[in-house]
């Protein structure tokens, strides 16, 4: 995870959940927007796409553009449409996973 | 399985209005929204904004609070987080809740989609930190968070309400790169003597340009040869202005060239959409109620042509009333008495649209993208790609989507349908209306398998081969 | 200009007969529908087939298996000229089955076939064990399967696009966008569309799939067609998980798995249904239960064009010599067969095929 992210709280919220992503633990605003706390939290890219291999992030935050997926309890869902909660489990997509050197976390 | 006099698909300012209206003269209504609260992504979670983000977002965010409040209704059931994939038989919606599946029966189907961003295909578009100006918005009513060191490239008001709401997080944007030019404005003075009449979005406009100006934002104007550089994530923003270059290194991009009606759901159940040239997008065809030729399905708002939140909750509401005198709750003098003051805010809200319309128009360089520039995210398409599927005889994106993959991801053609369409029309002299579109299919939205064959126990048909 | 063929249709099944008569050194002229026409060749399954064909008819099981025989070298020479990788795999395919009373009854008319073809039908019989070493994401409700080694899938719409890439660069024309309304003939024949266009040709080859039901008889076909609909379903892009194709599912070379496909007789209506999808869903998962958690991204609903046999119908129009109704409801299978073999047929050539058993005179009311 980068410490640098250009995505910033204005206010942070105080009351943070632990959850994972890959093999990073982070701690993130309870009930918030999960793709925007993680962007916050320094995750990016997000996935990487099945054809080429290039980086995506969020990209609408308004689950239309299904840049942001991440797979949680095996299915790749979108993470602009998901609230933080504790103890998420959080992983690339399988086939980013599958794809050797790109995507993991 | 859930019935209701209506059912309303989005919770935005139409699809809340028309759910209150619906239900004050007695209807049954079923509320269904993809996200955890109402609002639509105008007034997104504007229930919880603080005061201090209320204070950034400004009185015209804050106003969602009347409309969500009404949603508070004996007769309005609001299932939040349902994401619709299918409409079957005009009247049956089939969504997904929780991880679950679920049908919905409703005499009457009310559409309040709303408005997508316009896909701006520039290069680099796909790379990470670039996003489109709607979401920073977003993050900032949502999550309360800023985009540092961004540029916003583009045009239209959007642009500079976002600009403005970052300078009052205290987070301004580094500078606007917009592309309308002079002889856009100059077109546009002819509208503004109707513009007038919309005054208050003038004077609106004004004042967030002023704001701009004192907070020292650089606005470069007429930008053209716009591109994103960056490897792994946006880090500049390249341009000409009067045939200067233009690099700014930044690292996040917020694109935004006016926003287009979302017609995914009207088109997956065959509505009939035309060409609007003004606005250079698809909307459906409906009458001055809202109804289709599908006779059961209405739509309002912004998924039904593009007039802001004001007029899409003015719209709602007339809606409704069309559907509660269909459904006998009231008489045609009855409806039309209600809908007159409806009818003339409505006039007085659409104003100033030809004038904005013209004023900032789509960036010309996104409609027509260079030949290596990616049009379909999803798939990786690029523009070149569709214009070598018009020499292999395809007439419309049907075809072209057979040939190349465009728009057969998982966004399902939401941020390529119109540049392709765009491409292949230029490409063999037709016009968009007889170019057509993507035929939408289900699942409007992903859903799992797993999910969806849940509801086999419902009801199914015999597979064979 | 006068041209050799007009072919009527610019599908899969037209394109690769005229790709076959462009390389017999033939002039030809495709006339394809437009963007929202009913096709067949956008919505099929992909196999390369040849199990369960022709139970009845051994010679539509031969026509079948010398079509995938030809498959690999035409898609060789067609991916070569055009630079598109046509996905083909022909490393055999499953009959997956859910109770060993189907698996046994399969297996007995596979026998009876298998004699009447000289033995040349090479398929075995795998048990649950065996399957799930081929197989490792296959449930357990699968008994077993029957592996053919002639079967395999292909890439159907970058077939489409080659086959409209490289008619176009033997030099064959194709008009897009066209509506037959008449076919004429005096000493040659003339096609004539609703726009006006009108097309001469020496021969014509009306293969407009479900469109061939009307034209048909005007041209003295009874082109007894029916469509029949197949929802098809896509999932999202998965890492491996199926390694041989099969009726139920396959893993298409770009990574999703295209589920299918329902069989329905419900005329030209090609909507998708909840229902459908329901089932296609439901027995996908029996087969291949982890595809519990993938997402359906894409599902359509495609029309067969079934004749009463289910068998392919070519035939010379008893009224106008020179016409020839060429349909069948496996155009993928059968591509490398209307490409390489057809031809001669059409040419009346010393080495056509015997496509007698295929002729409408099975129709015929005794």
């Amino acid at each position: 995870m980068k410490p640098d992210s250009p995505f910033r709280e204005i206010d942070p919220e105080t009351d943070r959940v632990t959850v994972r992503f890959g093999s990073s633990e982070l701690s993130l605003p309870r009930g918030e927007n999960l793709a925007g706390a993680l962007l916050v939290a320094g995750v990016m890219p997000f996935r990487h796409t099945p054809l080429s291999g290039a980086p995506r992030g969020p990209f609408c935050m308004m689950g239309a553009c299904y840049d942001c997926l991440v797979e949680i309890d095996g299915i790749n869902r979108q993470a602009c449409m998901l609230q933080v909660t504790e103890g998420l489990q959080i992983e690339r997509p399988s086939i980013n996973r599958a794809i050797k050197g790109a995507g993991n976390a | 399985m859930h019935s209701a006099d209506l059912i309303v698909i989005g919770a935005g300012p139409a699809g809340m209005s028309a759910a209150r209206r619906a239900a004050g003269s007695g209807l049954s209504v079923l509320l269904l929204d993809e996200q955890p609260t109402p609002g639509g992504q105008i007034y997104r979670d504007v229930d919880r904004a603080s005061k201090t983000r209320g204070a950034i977002l400004g009185s015209d965010f804050t106003d969602g609070r009347a409309l969500t409040r009404g949603l508070a209704h004996e007769n309005i059931t609001h299932l939040r987080g349902a994401v619709v994939w299918q409409i079957e038989e005009a009247t049956r919606v089939n969504f997904t809740r929780n991880g679950k599946a679920e049908l919905a029966e409703g005499r009457r189907i009310l559409l309040a989609t709303g408005a997508l961003e316009r896909p701006m295909p520039v290069p680099g578009w796909t790379l990470p930190g670039v996003m489109t100006a709607g979401a920073a918005q977003i993050m900032l009513k949502q999550s309360d968070i800023a985009c540092e060191r961004a540029v916003l490239v583009g045009s239209g008001p959007l642009l500079y309400l976002v600009a403005t709401q970052m300078v009052r997080a205290g987070v301004p944007p580094l500078a606007l790169v917009e592309t309308q030019t002079k002889a856009d404005l100059a077109r546009s003075l002819r509208h503004l003597g109707g513009a007038l009449r919309g005054w208050p979005y003038l004077l609106k406009g004004l004042r967030m340009l002023w704001e701009l100006r004192r907070a020292g934002i650089t606005r470069h104007v007429g930008a053209s040869d716009i591109a994103v550089e960056g490897d792994r994530n946006a880090s500049g923003v390249t341009f000409r202005v009067g045939g200067i270059g233009h690099r700014i290194a930044c690292d996040t991009v917020l694109l935004h060239h006016g926003v287009v009606p979302n017609t995914q759901a009207a088109r997956s159940i065959d509505i009939p959409h035309r060409w609007d040239d003004a606005q250079g997008c698809f909307a459906p065809e409906c009458d001055e109620w809202g109804r289709t030729a599908v006779s059961t399905v209405f739509i309002a708002g912004d998924g039904a042509g593009i007039g802001g939140a004001r007029a899409a909750a003015l719209a709602g509401e007339i809606s409704a009333l069309e559907i509660a005198r269909d459904l006998g709750r009231m008489t045609e003098e009855e409806r039309d008495a209600e809908a007159r003051p409806l009818r003339s805010g409505l006039g007085a809200e659409r104003a100033a649209r030809p004038f904005i319309d013209s004023a900032y128009p789509p960036y010309p360089g996104a409609l027509a993208p260079a030949d290596d520039t990616i049009v379909c995210r999803c798939e990786e398409v690029t523009a070149g790609d569709i214009r070598r599927t018009a020499g292999l005889g395809c007439l419309g994106p049907n075809q072209a989507k057979a040939f190349v993959r465009a728009g057969m991801g998982p966004c399902q053609g939401r941020y390529c349908g119109l540049s392709v369409t765009r491409i292949l029309s230029d490409m063999n002299g037709i016009p968009p209306d007889a170019t057509g579109y993507y035929r939408i299919r289900p699942p409007l939205k992903p859903v799992t398998l797993g999910e969806i064959a849940a509801l086999a126990e419902h009801e199914t048909v015999e597979v064979g081969k | 200009m006068t041209s050799d063929y007009a072919i009527i249709g610019g599908g899969i099944v037209g394109l690769s007969t005229a790709w076959g008569l462009l390389k017999r050194g033939l002039r030809v002229t495709v006339l394809d529908g437009d963007d929202g026409s009913f096709r067949a060749s956008r919505g099929n399954f992909g196999l390369v087939w040849v199990q369960s064909k022709g139970m009845n008819q051994p010679r539509y099981a031969q026509w079948s298996q010398a079509s995938a025989a030809a498959w690999a070298d035409f898609a060789a020479e067609l991916g070569d000229a055009t630079g598109h990788d046509l996905g083909l795999e022909q490393r055999g395919g499953y009959d997956l089955h859910f109770s060993e009373e189907s698996l046994e009854a399969t297996v007995a008319k596979y026998e009876i076939l298998k004699q009447k073809l000289g033995g040349n039908y090479p398929y075995e019989v795998l048990g649950h064990n065996a399957l799930r070493l081929e197989e490792p994401a296959i449930g357990p409700r699968v008994v077993g399967a029957i592996l053919h080694h002639q079967d395999g899938h292909a890439n159907p719409l970058r077939l489409l696009r080659a086959l409209a890439d490289d008619v176009r660069r033997l030099g064959g024309v194709i008009l897009n966008g066209k509506r037959v309304t008449r076919v004429d003939k005096t000493d040659l024949f003339r096609i004539s569309c609703d726009d006006g266009t009108e097309v001469e040709a020496r021969k014509t080859v009306l293969s407009a799939g479900l469109g061939a039901a009307a034209l048909g008889p005007m041209m003295g076909f009874k082109a007894p067609i029916r469509p029949q609909r197949g929802q098809v379903m896509v999932t999202e892009k998965l890492p491996k998980l199926i390694n041989r194709p099969s009726l139920i599912a396959r893993q298409v070379d770009e990574g999703g798995i295209q589920i299918g496909a329902t069989n329905e007789e419900v005329g030209l209506d090609d909507t998708v249904t909840q229902p459908g999808l329901s089932g296609l869903a439901a027995e996908a998962i029996a087969a291949f239960p982890v595809l519990a958690k993938a997402q359906l991204v894409r599902s359509w609903g495609a029309l067969r064009i079934l004749s009463p046999d289910g068998l392919p119908i070519y035939q010379q129009s008893p009224d106008m010599p020179g016409a020839y109704l060429v349909t069948c409801h496996s155009g993928v299978t059968l591509a490398a067969a209307h490409a390489r073999f057809l031809p001669a047929w059409l040419e009346g050539a010393d080495a056509a095929p015997d496509l007698e058993v295929f002729s409408e005179t099975r129709f015929t009311v005794s």
